[in-house]
């Protein structure tokens, strides 16, 4: 057993975990914060992604004990207040989901897809949203209303990001 | 999972003291193919050995001749390195191009290095680029590193610390990814360096990443894609498995390599 303190969602919280504890697990289980799923257990489908420190990981295949002092972010922590986060609305809008498994997953991915191009100034295509997605798998939609979700969610958050400066 | 003992040492002295004293001990350097291996009990380490939080494992160092990059830098980090895009954009495109950008994000070039799986893309990049593995013990060539699939040249309480690649001329990666794994079933890396040209090849071999001597010696004469027509790989060389037959993964090889020279330019 190993104590660690994460801030999950910023709040900290402190543990005593076994050292092989997944970071997936350590959320579900021993935080009850089950918005994040746990689909193929493989690294393949992305229903585990989170933000650690900011960028997208597979929390299946992370271990939590490895990440003391860490800054994560699940999908319980991206809306503020009563507002959905722009990438969720999104999805709400553009019917961007259909049985919603891999729902948390998309969009904790959808938002690192477009923090990283919209820090790096480069414009977020369609190709582009559909080869970032390479490691998120819907089993339903067909992926073209998450595409347009993430497109639409891009545009807003270009928007607010203007705002802010 | 079977438990284990995780260890997140300072310096690159305390790793190695923690993994010769562990009685099975395995480094942790992303857990991007360690950690589903020890889910699936393919691998039950007795303990861990985390080495990302080692001062100097993570980033790239540039003395005009080679780039060393730290084992712990991510996949994602060298694929958005300035000096990687300027200096040797084909390594900086194949490290964009491995897994998904979660697994990016976490997987490290010491551990995809140091796993040598017989599909990874990094293996091709060493070989093709004639690197320097550096190790807590010494410097080993990449020649005299990769000795088959999952095997290296490592010993049980050696650990990587960093990757040389001198500068090439003209370097480039192609590789065709499996459709459902996305694994490599042929990735390719060329590279030229003062009239000399070294092919790598990743995915296709019954044995791990090998370099082929024919399509070196072809493109060191001439360095296009119509210089690999007469070119032989031999199929009986090759993977054969349920995804390809080694016919059909040796006629890979050759694409990918006319592709990647197009690349290089």
């Amino acid at each position: 057993m190993t104590t660690i303190t994460v801030s999950v969602n910023g709040k900290a919280v402190t543990r005593d975990i076994s050292d092989n504890t997944l970071l997936s697990d350590f959320l579900r289980e021993d935080l009850r914060l089950t918005g994040t799923h746990v689909g193929c257990d493989t690294s393949q489908c992305g229903a585990c992604v989170v933000h650690v420190d900011g960028t997208a990981v597979k929390s299946c295949t992370a271990l939590a004990v490895s990440l003391d002092g860490a800054n994560v972010t699940t999908v319980e922590g991206v809306s503020t207040g009563g507002d959905l986060h722009p990438m969720q609305r999104a999805f709400n809008d553009n019917h961007g989901l259909q049985c919603g498994f891999c729902t948390p997953g998309m969009i904790m991915a959808g938002i690192d897809i477009v923090n990283r191009y919209q820090a790096e100034g480069k414009t977020l295509t369609e190709d582009a949203i559909r080869a970032e997605l390479e490691g998120n798998i819907c089993r339903c939609t067909g992926y073209h209303n998450i595409v347009r979700s993430i497109e639409d969610a891009a545009a807003e958050m270009a928007g607010m990001s203007k705002a802010a400066e | 999972m079977y438990d284990t003992n995780y260890h997140k040492p300072s310096s690159v002295a305390d790793a190695v003291s923690a993994l010769s004293g562990a009685e099975d001990g395995k480094v942790l350097a992303g857990g991007q193919t360690l950690l589903p291996t020890m889910k699936q009990h393919l691998a039950a380490p007795s303990d861990l050995v985390d080495i990302r939080a080692i001062p100097g494992m993570v980033g790239v160092d540039d003395d005009g001749d080679a780039l060393t990059i730290g084992a712990a830098t991510t996949h994602a980090e060298v694929a958005a390195d300035p000096t990687v895009n300027a200096k040797l954009p084909g390594l900086a495109k194949l490290a964009g191009g491995i897994g998904d950008p979660a697994v990016r994000h976490m997987g490290t070039i010491g551990g995809s290095v140091a796993n040598n799986d017989p599909a990874a893309d990094y293996p091709a990049a060493v070989l093709g680029l004639g690197a320097t593995v550096i190790t807590s013990k010494r410097e080993i060539a990449a020649d005299d590193f990769f000795e088959g699939m999952f095997t290296t040249a490592l010993e049980d309480d050696e650990i990587i610390t960093a990757i040389r690649f001198p500068l090439a001329s003209k370097a480039a990666y192609a590789k065709f990814p499996n459709p459902a794994s996305r694994y490599a079933m042929a990735g390719v890396f060329v590279a030229e360096s003062g009239g000399s040209v070294r092919v790598a090849v990743t995915g296709a071999g019954a044995d791990g990443v090998f370099r082929h001597e024919g399509m070196e010696n072809a493109l060191s004469g001439q360095f296009s894609e119509s210089a690999l027509d007469y070119t032989d790989v031999d199929a009986g060389d090759m993977l054969s498995d349920l995804h390809g037959d080694g016919a059909y993964r040796a006629n890979l090889v050759k694409v990918m390599a006319k592709r990647a020279v197009a690349k290089a330019g």
